[in-house]
């Protein structure tokens, strides 16, 4: 239950609110134990996107900058989609692999710990 | 373990003589010099008094002056116009 | 021996005289429609005149020393400009710092002037009234001092002239600004306890004690007496702050459970908005007294320890977020750094690697993690850079939708794995940086549902310069966003190779020969 107090009826819209993305959505990307990158990033497209092309074209233009992004097994990969393990297929649109607004899609990558294991 | 109360100050003639006051005043007071400050812990509480700068000083002082000089303090405040006192009951 | 005849008032009378004699309760309205605002938090007051300001201080000695304040600042200020006192800084990397202080500090001095000027209204009491004015009147000194600072370095250096542009609009400010939003639309007890007690008590000391002290060792003298000037307000501030807690509580045991609450979300929230400054202590200062972590120790551990040991008497208890603040002590500031490291476009002053004895010192400051979790990338980085490969992360940032950093902090207790907590409100997700940040959203969804992040803004193209056609085909939200940010090239990037390197080493040449 809220704990807001005020002197006057409150009720504003939510700032991020799907409706304000002209037909697209947000979409927020993790590489675990690859801190390297600071923080998530996040993109805004459309749901038909591909999530193959996520991986080809905007995890790979930021995260092959890290010598252990060419390392990858993608057969041995996991994902996370905020803390819950899910499978996604990268021949699958963002809708039809179930990623919703504001989702954040955390790649494992086992085996894998950053430089000289440090999880960066 | 009693807390400490603290006071600093920006290093200069005027707080030269004020914390030379408190060093008279509370035996065991404790004073970190750092750059361009100084810094007087005392367990428990500490204690300025406006008769003791004034004897430092060579003139009358207003205990009000040390607004110009401080830069941070620990501890309940109670000021009069003859002691500045900073305390921790616990 | 002569008595001394004095026909002046003694302090406590002047200050009684001054306060409780010249207020007086409205009769043709009634008082809780004049005062709407003390009510409807839930906070019980039922004696105003127990609030006394302990430093006693009545108008008159207030202009008097503020005054004298003004004059010794501005005489430092003008032998500084007189003696070329940039050029007496440790080195140009320092500059940046400065930047990055006075490029964000000052609009958030104006937000403090307007919500004391505020609260200094909404409060019934004569003693609360009375300090929060001068405390308004003080923020506004602040503000104005501090920008009169920016000129005296913008006109040598880049990057310093589009603050107050930046303030609403640039990804790393958005924290400092929000932290001001959240309090000034709280109500005025509220406000009292974020901005007077946690911030001003807490944890300001941080900010301006060993931080500037630190600007006087690298030879700033102009920073060390601006910084300096304010701080000697400050001590007024704490104890308005800690008088208020103290009154809130002796009030009415209902206020405690509320108190206690605002005393958790307001500390956190502070010491969210510190992992930056305890950044520039470790990393923006060439030469250090202390590292963050020990600042860390004396200024909140030990001293707050003090203050929630003598505040238990009342019920309060230490804010929850304590044992989290001293895992992250030995984290957060090396976080910040990479999160603005690997941004170089995205800043208007310069960031660097350490270098080799600067690294030395960091691991020796930080036993536990530095040489485990974060010097490693730094090699990594330094090799790079040396092969032409200097790190730019290009991407856009998530952000923490209560404090609005960058979600870059660890799990606690596993440095090596990001810390995300997530919920749902009314069918959308909101993500947060940590446990403490999720509770302030649920327990007040309607006010943070509206934050502003500016990564989102951009891509929902809110964030275009002047003359952008949205309707072009080939607009893309977000592209222009160095224009919209008024962004100076000259002022981002490596500081190696930066002209203020090149300008500052050559000025200096100037001044040591023909």
């Amino acid at each position: 239950m809220t704990l807001l107090k005020t002197l006057a009826p409150y009720d504003f819209p939510s700032s991020d609110a799907v409706e304000n993305y002209a037909g697209r959505q947000l979409l927020y990307i993790n590489w675990e134990r690859h801190r390297m990158f600071s923080r998530p990033f996040v993109l805004a497209l459309a749901p038909e996107t591909l999530f193959g092309e996520i991986i080809d074209t905007h995890m790979t233009d930021c995260f092959s900058y890290h010598p252990d992004w060419a390392q990858i097994d993608w057969r041995a990969v996991r994902w996370l989609n905020g803390s819950r393990p899910v499978v996604l297929d990268r021949n699958k649109s963002l809708a039809d692999n179930g990623i919703g607004h504001k989702d954040l899609i955390r790649l494992i990558t086992p085996g894998l710990d950053g430089i000289a294991g440090s999880g960066y | 373990m009693t807390s400490n109360a603290f006071i600093a100050f920006q290093k200069n003639e005027e707080t030269r003589c004020i914390v030379e006051a408190i060093v008279d005043d509370n035996p065991a007071a404790v004073v970190v010099d750092q750059p361009a400050m100084v810094k007087v812990d005392v367990p428990g509480r500490l204690v300025i008094k406006r008769a003791t700068v004034e004897e430092k000083m060579g003139r009358d002082f207003d205990l009000q002056e040390l607004q110009l000089h401080l830069i941070t303090i620990s501890g309940h405040l109670d000021e009069s116009d003859d002691e500045f006192t900073l305390s921790w009951e616990a | 021996m002569d008595m001394k005849v004095s026909k002046k008032l003694g302090l406590k009378e002047r200050y009684t005289m001054m306060t409780r004699d010249l207020a007086w309760d409205t009769t043709f309205q009634p008082m809780d429609k004049v005062f709407p605002q003390v009510g409807y938090e839930g906070i019980k007051i039922h004696d105003w005149n127990a609030w006394e300001d302990p430093f006693r201080l009545t108008m008159d000695a207030y202009w008097k020393y503020q005054a004298e304040k003004e004059r010794k600042l501005y005489a430092i200020l003008d032998a500084f400009n007189q003696n070329n006192g940039h050029l007496s800084v440790t080195d140009a990397r320092y500059i940046n710092v400065l930047k990055l202080f006075l490029g964000s500090t000052p609009p958030l001095e104006l937000m403090a002037a307007r919500g004391f000027s505020m609260v200094a209204r909404q409060m019934v009491g004569a003693g609360p009234r009375v300090a929060c004015m001068m405390q308004s009147v003080d923020e506004y000194r602040h503000f104005q001092t501090q920008i009169h600072s920016i000129s005296n370095y913008n006109r040598f250096y880049n990057g310093l002239d589009e603050f107050a542009h930046q303030q609403s609009r640039m990804w790393y400010l958005s924290d400092g600004k929000s932290f001001f939003d959240d309090a000034i639309t709280a109500g005025p007890f509220e406000f009292m306890v974020a901005i007077g007690f946690a911030f001003e008590y807490v944890l300001t000391n941080i900010l301006f004690v060993p931080f500037i002290s630190g600007a006087a060792y690298n030879g700033d003298m102009a920073a060390m007496t601006v910084g300096f000037s304010a701080q000697s307000d400050e001590a007024r501030h704490m104890t308005l702050g800690l008088e208020c807690i103290k009154f809130m509580l002796e009030q009415d045991p209902d206020n405690l459970p509320i108190v206690q609450r605002w005393i958790d979300k307001w500390t956190w929230r502070g010491t969210r908005k510190l992992a930056s400054v305890g950044m520039m202590m470790d990393y923006m200062l060439p030469k250090r007294i202390m590292s963050f972590k020990e600042a860390w120790e004396i200024y909140f551990e030990q001293n707050g320890t003090a203050l929630f040991t003598d505040l238990a008497r009342y019920g309060v208890k230490v804010p929850k977020c304590f044992d989290q603040t001293i895992e992250e002590k030995e984290h957060i500031t090396h976080q910040s750094w990479i999160g603005f490291y690997m941004k170089p476009d995205a800043t208007p002053f310069h960031t660097w690697m350490p270098q080799p004895e600067e690294l030395d010192w960091l691991s020796e400051k930080y036993p536990n993690t530095f040489d485990t979790y974060y010097r490693p990338v730094y090699e990594h980085w330094i090799a790079q850079e040396k092969a032409g490969k200097r790190f730019n992360n290009k991407t856009q940032p998530m952000n923490c939708q209560v404090c609005v950093s960058t979600i870059k902090f660890n799990e606690p207790g596993d440095p090596m794995e990001m810390c995300f907590r997530e919920t749902v409100y009314k069918g959308e997700k909101f993500h947060f940086c940590s446990d403490h940040c999720r509770e302030i959203f649920e327990d007040e969804p309607e006010k943070y549902v509206q934050t502003f992040i500016s990564s989102h803004a951009a891509l929902q193209g809110k964030c275009e310069p002047e003359g952008t056609d949205v309707n072009a085909h080939d607009y893309r939200p977000g592209a222009r966003m160095h224009a919209y940010w008024r962004m100076d090239k000259r002022a981002s990037g490596d500081f190696n190779g930066s002209e203020d390197q090149k300008n500052f080493a050559k000025w200096r040449a100037q001044a040591t020969q023909n």
